[in-house]
């Protein structure tokens, strides 16, 4: 394998893993607006790190100027969606989870 | 071993964390957590597609497709989302 073919693995591996944590967390957290946590932020990181390993499997060329519109549109796109969601429930009056009180 | 070889168990991991937000949208308490659920599907989707695209060797065809399905779900969510909050689908502004 080419340096840069290690390099590229490296990097969509480590996306994977931030996407299975997250997922973990999404199943775990205990309320909707913790869950938004796991939701939002491990997913953005771990779908930008697995596009940039894409894009050096094969630099330099129109896909991956391609690959790199795909990746900042979900550096915009993904916190966005998370926000509009969170506000909707707050302002339909969710009301946050807290730890009991003895 | 090859890297697509690699590539090809990093999206089997992409589509097990999928199934695991599954359970969320299935059986998510409020409406809230179904359409974040989803959204994170959608996303992950967009992501595995390019993925699936070089293993097919035809990555071109397949980068088109993930980013209009891109746009789609960031659309699709935020309008649930909206309706979600105002309670209708289409207001003027006030």
């Amino acid at each position: 394998m080419e340096p840069l073919h290690v390099v590229s693995a490296i990097f969509v591996f480590g996306g994977t893993f931030f996407m299975v944590v997250g997922s973990v967390g999404l199943i775990r957290l205990p309320d909707f607006y913790a869950r938004l946590h796991a939701a939002g932020k491990p997913d953005t990181l771990g779908e930008i790190l697995i596009v940039l390993g894409l894009i050096l499997y094969e630099p330099l060329s129109f896909l991956s100027v391609k690959l790199f519109f795909l990746s900042f549109f979900i550096l915009v796109a993904n916190p966005t969606a998370t926000h509009a969601v969170a506000m909707a429930a707050y302002k339909r009056g969710l009301v946050p989870w807290r730890k009991k009180q003895e | 071993m090859d890297i697509l070889d690699l590539f090809m168990i990093a999206g089997i991991f992409v589509a097990i964390s999928i199934v695991l937000d599954l359970y969320r949208a299935f059986s998510g308490p409020t409406v809230f957590d179904r359409v974040m659920a989803v959204s994170v599907i959608g996303t992950k989707t967009a992501v595995i597609i390019p993925i699936i695209g070089f293993l097919f060797e035809r990555p071109g065809l397949f980068i088109d497709i993930s980013l209009s399905y891109a746009l789609l779900n960031f659309v699709g969510t935020l309008i649930v989302a909206k309706y979600l909050e105002r309670g209708e689908l289409w207001s003027p502004y006030t």
